[in-house]
């Protein structure tokens, strides 16, 4: 093997040579000065997150067990921005816990960790990779959701999600198990050839499509979520809810048309039935949260409902619209996880009548959360409409005229709860609003990426042809 | 040797295992428990690897080298899960799943 083949990986060799420099970084600084590795990890991601859109060869890797192409690039350069927001997010939430944290660079590396198993994830070629890839995206996050030791909600919310993780893996291999038993092989090339369809095969593609969704959190298996979110610091939750989740749908995507696309009919069903549950119970239990965590939550167990949609088509613009939807997505969740992390450091406040007001005290912040929200939400003329309207597209081409119904009588219900927080920052008055809050240079440049984000990708018309020219459709 | 056990006796045994491990983690209240039963279900997946290469494929390897790889990782998502237990621990001083239980619906 040449060094030209192995940078077929550069994106995973580069993370890790980055999480490496920044303990290396934060050894060399005594604890008094331990803030200087922020500035750095924050230098050193962005470089990570700019090389990753270099030219690059496509290819495979280790007699198949690794694989790339142009979509797989594409995500994993999605999945590098959102991880560099989420960087620019947490330095005011570390620089506040600098009594309690032991070390800064932890919280970087383990995250960094996480994030090349997820880069590992969707560039799988074989399920011993895919199992590898899941365990190494989602142990160390549970680290993570458990790190503020001072508050008991942190380690409640991390002992429901290794357990959960740990259940939900374990139900996966024993799938990945009976898909060995009958096909003789773990690799996904030849799965795929010798998928009969016969029972033992669907029930072994059941248990593997739910530990998928569990990570998707989608509807049976969605009740960690909630209380995962809420628990866990805002920006590891906003990790949770982006990266994890946008990578689990890709490699569902890629796992449904590349390895089970001989059985079509069967998981279309399961998905048209998942999909109607997820975006409505999603958006009824988002309706009666207060705490703006656990809200966003649900709402963002109704936005994977919607993706569910896209994924269903199963044709190349399907699959196009759900990668283009990921990608919108990380700007218009990001946007509203930052504004709730600034508010929640500044404050400690996280729940939506405390909002009320907000525009009074503090204009920026609250335009930057009418914006994601309307994105979210799906208003024109920003990116968020366009995402839902590609998916819709999509679904339409297929004749799903019945789920479109339901989705748009769902996106219907999502704009009332979406309004009612932009209604409390705006309009509603305030006896007790939350003070001027002084952001630092991170979150100021973190809100302004998401915000240049949600309002140009939408007009930035090329981008979509040229996913869609990547993407592809069952086969 | 071999031909005295069948692999349907194994299969079974593979399959009440998992079982075994699923419902223990759905009823055990205790946090420790509740780790032994997903261990459980990973050996049940181990035996499964196991015996689908040896009596199917024993020309090749990827059985025993993904039950190896399971019995690695399941250690490592052991670690983690009891240190996150021991800092709950520290601040509830139980380990019942029903006390942890602050964030309801």
């Amino acid at each position: 093997m040449t060094l030209d083949q192995f940078l077929i990986m550069r994106h995973e060799l580069l993370i890790i040579i980055a999480a490496v420099l920044i303990v290396i970084v934060e050894l060399m600084n005594s604890d008094e000065h331990k803030e200087r590795v922020i500035p750095f990890a924050v230098m050193v991601f962005l470089a990570v997150t700019v090389a990753g859109f270099l030219p690059i060869d496509t290819g495979i890797l280790f007699g198949g067990m690794y694989r790339t192409d142009e979509i797989t690039i594409m995500m994993k350069n999605a999945l590098n921005i959102g991880v560099f927001i989420i960087f620019l997010q947490s330095a005011a939430w570390l620089k506040k816990h600098k009594g309690t944290f032991r070390s800064y660079g932890a919280f970087y590396f383990i995250m960094l960790a996480s994030l090349t198993g997820m880069q590992y994830l969707i560039s799988s070629g074989d399920f011993l990779m895919f199992f590898i890839g899941t365990e190494l995206a989602t142990i160390p996050i549970a680290a993570l959701v458990a790190m503020e030791k001072a508050r008991e909600r942190s380690g409640e919310a991390g002992v429901k999600l290794i357990l959960s993780a740990a259940l939900s893996s374990g139900i996966t291999l024993f799938g990945i198990s009976l898909l060995y038993g009958s096909s003789g092989s773990i690799f996904f090339s030849d799965i795929a050839r010798s998928f009969a369809a016969d029972d033992l095969q669907i029930l072994a593609l059941l248990f593997v499509f739910a530990g998928i969704a569990f990570k998707i959190s989608i509807v049976p298996f969605h009740l960690w979520t909630a209380d995962v979110y809420e628990g866990a610091p805002v920006s590891v939750t906003s990790y949770l809810s982006v990266i994890s989740k946008g990578a689990a749908v890709f490699i569902l995507v890629f796992l449904l048309y590349k390895v089970f696309y001989t059985v079509p009919g069967i998981w279309m069903n399961v998905l048209y039935a998942v999909s109607v549950l997820t975006m409505t119970i999603g958006n009824l239990f988002a309706i009666r949260q207060q705490n703006l965590k656990r809200f966003l939550a649900f709402s963002s167990i109704a936005q994977a409902g919607f993706v569910l949609l896209g994924i269903i088509c199963g044709t190349q613009l399907g699959f196009a619209s759900v990668v283009y939807f990921l990608l919108i997505y990380v700007f218009s969740q990001l946007g509203a996880f930052g504004v709730v992390a600034a508010i929640s450091n500044a404050s400690g406040k996280e729940n939506i009548d405390d909002y009320n007001g907000l525009y009074r005290t503090n204009p920026k912040m609250s335009l930057v959360m009418m914006l994601s929200l309307f994105s979210l939400a799906g208003i024109p003329p920003v990116a968020g409409f366009f995402a839902k309207f590609f998916l819709f597209i999509a679904a339409a081409r297929e004749g799903y005229y019945i789920l479109l119904l339901i989705a748009v009588a769902n996106v219907t219900v999502s704009l009332y709860y979406y309004l009612l927080v932009v209604k409390a920052m705006f309009i509603n008055e305030s006896d007790d609003p939350i003070a001027k809050i002084e952001n630092d240079f991170y979150t100021k440049a973190g809100l302004a990426v998401c915000t240049a984000g949600i309002l140009a990708i939408g007009f930035f018309g090329t981008l979509f042809d040229y996913i869609n020219s990547i993407s592809y459709g069952v086969k | 040797m071999i031909e005295k056990i069948g692999i349907e006796n194994l299969l079974i045994l593979s399959a009440l295992m998992f079982f075994i491990g699923v419902y223990g983690f759905l009823v055990r209240k205790n946090l420790i428990t509740m780790l032994m039963s997903v261990e459980l279900i990973l050996n049940a997946v181990n035996i499964n690897f196991v015996a689908f290469n040896r009596y199917f494929y024993p020309e090749k390897l990827q059985g025993h080298f993904f039950a190896l790889f399971v019995i690695a990782v399941a250690a490592t998502e052991v670690a983690v899960a009891i240190a996150i237990i021991i800092s709950l621990y520290r601040k509830i001083r139980t380990i019942d799943v029903e006390k942890a239980s602050e964030m309801k619906y």
